[in-house]
Parts: C-alpha cells; structure tokens; sequence
C-alpha cells in the first residue's frame, strides 16, 4: 500500500490546467457512458457476470490470464468477511460443500446479505467518512450521545435503503416534509463534527470551523473530490473557485450554534438534539418504574406524618434517641423545642426533615427512591444529536486567505459550476444540494459511491484515489467497468446490495488469490484483477473474527456504546470529563467492534494498532500496516489472550471430538475455515505434543492462567484437565496468530 | 438492468495447485524500476517501517548534509511565560500595575481576557550568562550555564490562541486534527537507525496534553509512523509484558511456531506480507526484551542519577530527559518529551517558580551528559511550547497575578546538532508583545529543524487526496542565522 502512494508520489506531473472549460472536461465530471459490455467467446467460458467481461479484456490486453477458482472453503470464508465480517461456522462450512448444486454460492451470498451481520460490517467504513465518535474531540473530550445515529447507519444499510434517500436523510433529513424519527436521526452525520469546549475559545471561530469540516466532508464523501484548498484560494488543479467553496459553505451555514458560554471563558456543549420515541417495551418499564417510584413517595408521606402525629413526648423522644450524639442543627434544634402549639410551617419542616433523614424506615424508603429515580434515568430514551435549520438564515462572506475574521464578498448558496446544474426550481438548500446529488445528471457521486464499494472488496479501488477524483487523480485502471457499475447502482434504484451481490458472485472475485508467478511479477498489485484480493482484515472485523473463533462473540445488536478489556490509565485527558473507563461487564465484553465506544482522544488501543483512524476528520481509507506492535497486541492483550485461553477450552470440552488428530483438525478448521494439510497437520501435532510434555507439570502457571477465564463453571470444567488445556492455550494462540486467521484470503 | 451475457457455471471448484508456482522474489530493485528518483526515495522510513520488503538502510542522497541524526524535543504543554524564564523587559517591569497600551487589545482576541488589562512585569530577576551573555530568569540558572550551546527564537508566533489547536499547530503546522506531526513526518522521511525501536517515542509527565495522541499522530501517514507513548507505570509499551502464566520460552516458542506455519503458508500463497508479518513478530519477541532493559534507568551511575536528579519508580521529569538520551543513544530518530502544567493563567509567581526548579536542572544535565557523550553534535534539542503569555495581568496584580495566552511572539530554544550556540534571533518590542526584528513563524521553526536533518522541507511530501502535502504547507524559510 505505501508502496503505491510512494509511486504515485514521483508520478505527479503538474497538469495545471488554467482554462476553466479545459478543466470540467475532466472524465470524471462527464456524463456516465454507457459502455458496452466487451463480449467475447473466450471471455464468456469463464465469465460468470458483466463485470468479469471487463476485467478479461484488461487481464488480455496485459497478456495476463485469470487465476483458478478458490478452493469452495476459502471462497466462503471470503465472502463471509467480506459480507458479514464474520467467519463462517462449522455447520455453515458442512452445509455449502455437500450442497452440490450451482445456485449454493448464490444462495449463501443473499443469506449473508439478509444477515444483521451486514450492515454490522459495511456501516463501519461510512462511519470512517461520517467521522463518527462517542466524543468531541479536542481538550476535553467530553462523551456525546449519538450512537442513535451508528445504528440508523447500521439498519438502513441492512434494509437497503436507496443511496439517494440515504443521502438525503443524511444531509437534510430535517429539512424533509414532516420528518419522521429516522430522518432526524439521519442527520447525525454532520453532527458528528468535533467541537472544542476549551475555556476561552472564540465560539463563532469553532462553528466556523465546524461549518468548514462540513463542506470539506460533504466534498469527499460524496463528489469524490477535496475542496479543502478553495478555503482560501481557488483550486490549484480541480475547477472550483474560492467563491464557489463559500457558496457551498452557504448552504451549511445556517444550523444552530453548538457551544454556550458558561460563566466568563468556560464553554459548554449545546446544539440541537432529539429525543426518541421509547418503544413499548421501554414506555411500559417507564411507566412501571414511575407507578413504583410515586407509590414509595407516598408511603414515605404516610409514614412521615404518622411520626409527627405523635403526641409530643414520644416525638421528643423519639427525636433524642434518633438524634443520639451527633450534632443537629440549631434550627433544628429550636424547631423541637418550640412549644408544639407555636410551630409555625417552617418549624414542622425542619421537624419533618429531620425524620426523613434519621428515621431507619424513611432512610429506606429514600434510598429505594434513589435507585428507582437511577433506574428511571437509564430506562429514558436516549437523545441524539440532530441538525437543525434555523428560521432566520446566516449571511455568507468568503473568508480571505481563509481567515474568518476577514470577511469579504457576500456570497449565496449555490454548487460549482464545472459540476452538473442544480435542479431548476429547488430551494437553495441542504435539501436541495441533496436533490442536486441525488440528480440521475450527477455522473461523479456513483462513480464515487461505487469505486469504495470496489475498494472495500478488492482492497484497491478503480481509481486509486476514492477521496480524490479531481485532475490530480490517476486515472481509473477500468474506466467502462466504473461506469457500467455505476449505472448498474442508478437502474437498481442505488442499492448495495444489488452491486454487492454483483461484485462478490464475478469470476473475478472468486479467483485464487494466490500470487502465480505470472500474475505476481505482471501484476504485483492487482491492478488487473489477475488474482483474488488478500488482505490483513480491518481492525474491528479482525476482533470479531477472533472473537467468533473463541466462541465468545456476542451478536447482540445496537444500543449504548460498550467497553471491552482494555489496559489501564489509557482515558487521560485534562479537564472536567468523567475519565473513568468501565469496563463494560457480561456479553457488552464481547460485542462486535461496531459497538466499541470511540473516543477520539484515545480510541480502542487494538483497534489504534490496526489502522484504525481517530475519526477526528473523515476517513475515506485506512492504511494497511504490519508491524511489531500488531504482533505484540495479539500474543498479548488481554482482551485477545482471553479468546485463545476460552479457544483452548472450547477444543478440548468438544465432546464430539475423541482424539488429539480431531481436535487440532477441528480448530485448525474453525481458524482458518479449511482442513489442515498433511504437513501443517504434522507440525501442528508435533507443536501440541511437545507442549504437553513441557506443561506437565507447570500446574502453578497454569492455574495462573486458568484465572483469566471469566466463568467460574468453565474454570471447574477445566480443572481436571488444567495441565492439558494448559498446552492447549499455546495451540490456540498459535492459530488465532496465524496470517492466515488474521486475513481474508 | 443491462443484458447480462448467459451465465456459465463451469466445475468450478477448482483446487488451485501450489506447486505449480513458480517462487518470485521481489527486490528492491523491482520495487523501485519505474520510479523516479527524488521525492520516492525520501520515503525510506516507509520503505523501513514494515510495509515493504525492503530492508535496506542505504544513505539516502538529501538536498543538505545532515547535521543533526536525532532530536529531542521537549514541549512544555500549557506554554510557560517567556517574560518570565527568558526574555527581560525592563520597561515592562517599570510600567507593572499600569493600563495597557490601548493598541494591546483593540481588535485583539484572547482567551481569557476582557475589559483593558493592566500590564504586569515579571517579578523575577534576570541575569547574563556565558560569553554571548544570554539573560535567563533567576528560575533556570542550571540551564543558563549551557547559555553559549543555545540558540533562541524570541520571535515565533503561532496563529492559534487556545491550546488544543495551538498545540496541533505548533507539531503538525495545522491547527485541526488529521495532519502528520513533525516527528511522524522524520520517522516517515528518514525511518530508524534501529529496527529493534520505534523510531518516534513520546514521553510525557503530567497527564497527556490537551490535543491527545494527534500531537504524535500520523495524519495521512501510516501509521506505523505515528509517535509511540513510551510509559513510566506498568508496559512500556502496550501489551509488551507476557500474559500471567507465559514465560520468555513459551513466548519464543510460540514466535517461532507461528512462523513455521507463515512460512509454510507463504511457500504456497506468495504474498509478500506474510514474510513480513513474520519478521514483525521476531522483531516483536525482541523488542520485549530491549525495551524493558532501555527503561530501566536503574543501571545508571550514581553520578548521572545526580545529575540529572532522577527519581527511579516516579513519574518524573528528570526520569524521562535520562531517558531521552538512553533512547537517542539506542537510535530512535526522535523523542517527544511533554511536560504538563505550564498554563498559568493566576499565580504565576509561585506556580512557574516550582514547575521551573522540576525542569532546569535535568534539562540542564541533558545537555551536559549528551556532550559528555559525544552525542550533543548529532542530536537536535529543541525546547518550546504551543504559544507564551502576555505581558497583560490575568487575574488581580496583588493578588493571584497570572498572565493569558499570548500568541504573537513566544520563545523556543535550539541546541546541539548544527545550531550556533549563544545565538538569539528575533527582537520584541519593550513589553515583550510584537516582534520588531525577525517575525518567526512555526512553519520557519520546521524547515529550520528538518534543514538541520538534511532534509529539505520543500520536498518531503505525501501526496494525499489529490495532493501533496508538507509539514510546512506553503511556507516555511529556514532560519541560517541560527545554524552554525
């Protein structure tokens, strides 16, 4: 990977157009073609969709031939990942190979794609766009609530919903007539912008800055396209002007404000948010806990009053032995001392409260009101951060040299004109920039939209830029497949799942992804697709493998942020946030990576160390590095030694399996989704049969390592074969390290 | 939908034959046919950091001779007053108590302060020191013996006023997050001398500064490059020590495992990550054996721990600058040192007093020991922070006197590798508030610094969304009079 972008570095020529018109001929900017399909006897033996038509032609062109089929087992675990980011089980495994007919892979794949799993896996890289966080950045980094929004992200890609209703729910749900709940929620997208609430910053040069991150991000993520440089000039290499950034600056400059002023320089979170409907599960706990919670406060009345109905000497009484040694408050005091005809309202107040909070059964019934009115506080629905319009819109000035306290010509909202023409009767606003995205005349957000999808699969994308299609890309490697895939998206009414379902069922992607001497020397980084993709997983999805190998995974869906196993003092930061990590406790441990809570000051430490990005600003693509300090976070993370520790156990009290030669088979399987060969099998037997011996008699250390597994009862399970499962901790570290466990091959 | 042409189903689950594979090794060399040289062969911390195979560490040809191998860079977090540690301003002493001059606040913005400020001199006398009679403050007289090592820039000014960005900006040259920091950019440029370490260390006392890990983070950059927080309590590094339960052997058996099987896998499938991948993890095995015995700063003399002023077991400061050099020495490119605490915006006098006696002399005995050593001519010490203070009162004169964030013009000393020694570069006007002489900016301090490693700021570049992107954006001039 770093490779390329070194290539590509030396390879900058600079074009430096200076003729506007030169420029939007730029290919990106041009209609979609509509290529033809290349047919060609040859090609259609082995092609098994359009797309791998395409890809023949190029892999001829290069004198380059197709790689073999992937064997069954791999291909499924491929697609698995891919689709899912889980790995298949045993019995998923057992059912694809002994069904014979040709429809089994297809019908796997439409299962995967009706999974929950799905939108688990493909929400992930929107929310790299989407700079999606559980905190906002900066010097505080305070926890925000807006995980409503990471599982709108997550159900609309599992319904399919249409790209164009996706964006527009994103960018102007608010905007929509009568927007429902999931419009609203939608528009967390661009309330995902970090805000700095340290004390003394200028709030108009945050919202600025805020407003900037927006365009910048709509610019990426949707024209393919860096707008950042018109900030304060006009585009160098792509036909935008300085004028034309501030117009679509407009179009984001009229929301809310989103910090306060608390007391002189200190500054507070605001900006709009949104309450969600409770679901009737939830209103009908409300309404239970709110019965119970007004039946103790009645009780406590009841039984307040029947202490002051006493006739006085028992309450003076009753008031010496309450109040024993310890000090009352002269007030107090005074109030029992007054003549009990004398008490005035005041006075039986401070009589009252002195029972309420000395008398043992009152003392009970408050501490019972407290924990219902916690309960009550967790039961509420959770509020999410939305966008507002507000009524009485902003004026819009270019900022000099992009200096917010330089203003200089007013501009309105308006969309470059290299690009497409904004629908002629649209309201200038985020609503209509998103009609004017959605316009089927818009050639460049499908062909952005599509080529990441590309990417995500094959792990490079058409154009090898996704963030950038401008005239400083390279150009796309198949520019008619791009644009075949691209009206494929419009004419299935911009579904994912259509173009998925496209990519993953070519002869293209089912291809070996093992490098023939051929295809490594001609093609080393599958430009031409001459082979299948193999790449090191992403962070969360290298997790959730492990996690489904160890069998602890969790598939529980949505909800509040979890905390799994991390090592300690890693929350530090100054301020006045809550930087306390708890950690999260039963199945919240071994949720799927989606749900991890990410803080940008200092996001999940294994996921940091698989390229995981900050989400400070939008991601388009993580790099893909392999260093020591990866392989130091699998052998030991306690989050990851845990998996291997619950793998070990699981071999060894799989009472299906009778013999040693079964049990590596079997994990070697539920790793790697195949058999082992013969010579793997042989190491791996000799590796287990040399750490029996050695483990013998370490019953010490491995009682220390016992003590890792959460459960009691497995821990119990374990005991009479503790030096055995103990060898069997080092096998199934082994083989949740291995590349081949760690990648999609 | 477009016509699909008849879809064929041919047998096909094929078994892929490994042997037929002929074995193909790629080379440096074929790596690089093809590429032009210059800007791509910068790059060889990429080239070295993991993601490539090449493993050579051939000299690279830079515009300049490298002065500099190293750098330490000490970032006191929060920003010390500079009117206060270096720069003396008799006329502002004489004013103290007195309204500001008008033109200090009108069209200004600050932090913190409002209404018409009144001006507060330091309370701390300042005295000459060496042959080029550089003043220091009373507050750093260890440091003041190194006065003729040490080249100052009194006139740097930042374009932020609030610490997050300003800190961004003072290590990236941008004030929000997602750009590469000096030290991932050097790791980036020039990799490491030594594979066994990262080749971007941080070190911090006093809690982690207010723009997080993005002031050693990556940006763009892999992030192989990014800063790695070497810590003072439990793990160096993250997940370094073994599981409970696993010993040295178990661990060297489990490497050598894996790679028995990586190996076999890679004899089959090809794919050259996998060969890295095994060499990550032998590296890995070594690295939980170094690391441990360079932190451990017990092996030390007693005389160094004198020096310095260490405290063994402590978070401390003096700690992390013997660690510095023990770093250095063992060939990690650069150290980021951050100490936090420096934000006095009241009480001033007694807080820079105690924060400065915890600096001066290990920042001081740094400077010795690495010349003591030999190291001091290849290692670039820097000392700065995100901004200053004003010479404007925050807070009540007799009372919890403390002064704001002041971004116009801020102090950041240079020593050791190519810097001329007693040199002080930039001149303030009487209150210490504009530049007069000099007007240095951050993106000046960068160039200045990567000159000094032989790089040329104009040409590391990564080309990132459609661009190319440098530390020193569009600017950047590197500061000669301060070079020797």
């Amino acid at each position: 990977m770093i490779l390329l972008l070194t290539l590509t570095l030396s390879l900058n020529p600079s074009l430096g157009f200076t003729d506007s018109t030169l420029k939007s001929q730029h290919w990106a900017y041009q209609p979609l073609e509509s290529a033809e399909v290349p047919m060609s006897s040859e090609a259609v033996r082995w092609a098994q969709s359009p797309i791998d038509l395409f890809i023949y032609k190029k892999l001829r062109a290069k004198h380059l031939q197709p790689a073999n089929e992937a064997r069954p087992e791999k291909l499924l675990r491929r697609v698995f990942l891919d689709l899912t980011g889980l790995p298949p089980t045993h019995d998923e495994l057992e059912s694809f190979l002994n069904d014979p007919s040709p429809e089994a892979y297809e019908r796997v794949v439409d299962r995967l794609l009706s999974s929950a799993a799905f939108g688990e896996r493909w929400a992930s890289p929107w929310l790299d766009l989407a700079r999606y966080a559980d905190s906002n950045g900066y010097q505080r980094d305070g926890h925000r609530v807006i995980w409503p929004f990471r599982d709108w992200v997550i159900d609309s890609i599992n319904r399919d919903q249409g790209f164009d209703d996706f964006t527009s729910y994103q960018l102007a749900g608010d905007l929509l007539p009568s927007a429902d709940e999931d419009q609203l929620i939608a528009t967390g997208f661009h309330r995902c912008t970090t805000v700095n609430l340290e004390a003394g910053v200028d709030r108009e040069e945050d919202r600025v800055l805020q407003v900037i991150d927006r365009v910048n991000t709509t610019g990426i993520t949707w024209l393919g396209t860096t707008l950042e440089c018109a900030q304060c000039h006009d585009h160098k290499y792509d036909p935008f002007t300085q004028k034309e950034y501030y117009q679509l600056f407009a179009f984001f400059n009229n929301t809310e404000i989103e910090t306060r002023a608390k007391g002189g320089a200190a500054r507070e979170f605001a900006g709009p948010f949104f309450e969600l409907m409770p679901t009737e599960n939830e209103s009908n706990k409300l309404s239970a806990l709110r019965a119970q919670l007004q039946k103790n406060k009645n009780a406590l009345q009841a039984q307040l009053k029947k202490i002051q109905s006493q006739a006085e000497p028992e309450l003076q009484d009753l008031f010496k032995k309450l109040k024993g040694k310890k000090k009352v408050d002269k007030a107090t005091q005074a109030a029992f001392q007054i003549e009990k005809k004398k008490r005035k309202p005041q006075h039986h107040k401070k009589i009252e409260n002195f029972f309420k909070s000395h008398h043992p059964d009152s003392k009970k019934l408050i501490k019972e009101q407290n924990a219902l009115e916690k309960k009550i506080a967790q039961a509420l629905p959770p509020k999410t951060l939305v966008m507002r319009e507000m009524e009485k819109k902003r004026k819009t000035q270019i900022f000099i040299r992009g200096d917010f306290l330089q203003t200089g010509e007013t501009v309105e909202a308006q969309v470059p004109q290299a690009l497409h023409a904004f629908p002629p009767e649209t309201q200038l606003d985020r609503r209509g920039l998103a009609e004017w995205i959605n316009s089927p005349k818009n050639p460049i957000t499908p062909r952005v939209v599509v080529n990441r999808w590309w990417k995500e699969i094959f792990g490079r994308g058409i154009v090898t830029s996704p963030e950038d299609f401008g005239t400083q890309a390279s150009p796309p490697s198949h520019p008619q497949l791009l644009d075949w895939l691209a009206n494929e998206f419009l004419n299935s009414g911009r579904s994912r799942k259509h173009l998925l379902r496209l990519i993953v069922t070519s002869a293209t992607y089912k291809q070996s992804s093992v490098f023939d001497a051929e295809s490594k020397a001609q093609d080393p980084e599958n430009v031409w697709l001459s082979r299948g993709p193999r790449y090191r997983l992403p962070a969360e999805i290298l997790r959730d493998n492990a996690l489904a190998i160890s069998g602890l995974i969790s598939l529980k869906q949505g909800g509040p942020p979890t905390k799994p196993v991390q090592p300690p003092d890693i929350w530090r930061v100054i301020g006045n946030v809550d930087n306390t990590y708890r950690i999260s406790s039963g199945e919240d441990l071994y949720r799927r990576g989606i749900y991890v809570v990410w803080r940008r000051s200092s996001p999940y430490p294994s996921f940091v160390n698989f390229d995981a990005p900050d989400r400070s600003s939008c991601a388009v693509s993580r790099p893909r590095t392999n260093t020591p300090l990866q392989a130091l976070t699998l052998m030991n993370d306690s989050a990851f030694v845990e998996m291997a520790r619950e793998f070990a156990a699981r071999i060894l009290l799989n009472d299906s399996l009778q013999t040693q030669e079964e049990r590596i088979h079997w994990a070697f399987r539920t790793a790697a989704s195949r058999r082992p060969n013969a010579h793997e099998f042989k190491i791996l037997n000799e590796i287990l049969n040399r750490e029996l011996t050695l483990r013998k008699s370490r019953i010490q250390e491995a009682n220390e390592a016992l003590q890792m597994l959460r459960s009691k009862d497995l821990q119990a399970l374990i005991r009479p074969k503790l030096t055995t499962w103990f060898a069997y901790c080092h096998l199934a570290s082994l083989l949740l390290n291995l590349d081949e466990t760690i990648s999609k091959g | 939908m477009n016509s699909i042409p008849p879809s064929i189903h041919p047998d096909s689950r094929v078994e892929t034959d490994p042997h037929s594979f002929r074995q193909w090794w790629c080379s440096r060399r074929e790596l690089f046919n093809g590429v032009s040289s210059g800007l791509a062969s910068i790059a060889l911390g990429a080239l070295l950091s993991g993601e490539t195979l090449a493993t050579s560490k051939s000299k690279q040809q830079f515009q300049y001779p490298a002065r500099a191998k190293n750098i330490i860079y000490i970032h006191l977090v929060g920003a010390p007053s500079q009117l206060d540690l270096y720069v003396d301003k008799p006329l502002l002493k004489k004013h103290h108590g007195q309204l500001a001059p008008k033109e200090f606040i009108e069209g200004k913005r600050f932090a913190f302060l409002r209404g018409h400020p009144k001006l507060l001199g330091s309370p701390f006398k300042f005295e000459r020191h060496g042959e080029s009679g550089m003043p220091f403050s009373k507050l750093l007289p260890h440091l003041g013996r190194h006065a003729d090592s040490i080249a100052r820039i009194e006139t740097l000014h930042t374009e932020e006023f609030n610490h997050a960005p300003a800190q961004l900006f003072h290590q990236t040259g941008f004030a929000q997050f997602g750009r590469p920091s000096l030290g991932s950019w050097i790791s980036y440029g020039l990799g490491t001398e030594n594979t066994d370490l990262p080749a971007f260390v941080v070190l911090l006392t006093g809690g982690t500064a207010g723009a997080g890990n993005s002031m050693w983070g990556s940006g763009f950059l892999p992030t192989s490059h990014q800063g790695v927080r070497f810590r003072s309590k439990g793990d160096p590094v993250l997940f370094l020590s073994n599981p409970k339960g696993v010993k040295r052997d178990d661990r060297k058996r489990l490497v050598e495992d894996i790679g028995k099987l990586n190996q076999h896998r890679f004899d089959r499938v090809q794919d050259p990550e996998i060969m890295t991948r095994i060499r990550q993890y032998e590296l890995a095995f070594k690295m939980q054996k170094a690391l441990p015995e360079l932190m451990d700063i017990g092996q030390e003399s007693p005389a160094t721990h004198q020096l310095y002023g260490t405290q063994p077991g402590k978070e401390h400061f003096a700690n992390n600058c013997l660690l510095a050099r023990r770093l250095v020495e063992s060939g990690v490119r650069f150290v980021q040192v951050c100490d936090s605490g420096w934000d006095h915006h009241s009480n001033l006098k007694n807080g820079i007093q105690n924060k400065a006696k915890l600096i001066d002399r290990p920042i001081a005995a740094l400077l010795k020991d690495l010349m003591q050593r030999g190291l001091l001519d290849d290692t670039l010490v820097v000392c700065g922070a995100e901004f200053g203070r004003t010479p404007m009162l925050q807070g009540e004169l007799k009372n919890n006197a403390g002064r704001d964030h002041h971004k116009e013009a801020f102090t950041t000393w240079l020593a050791g590798g190519g810097v001329r020694g007693g040199t002080v570069f930039g001149k303030t006007d009487d209150m210490g508030y504009y530049p007069t002489e000099n007007k240095t900016h951050t993106n000046d301090l960068h160039a200045t610094i990567l000159h000094l490693l032989g790089v040329d700021h104009e040409e590391l570049t990564y080309r990132y969304q459609g661009r190319d992107f440098r530390l020193t954006d569009v600017g950047g001039r590197v500061i000669d009079e301060i070079i020797a």
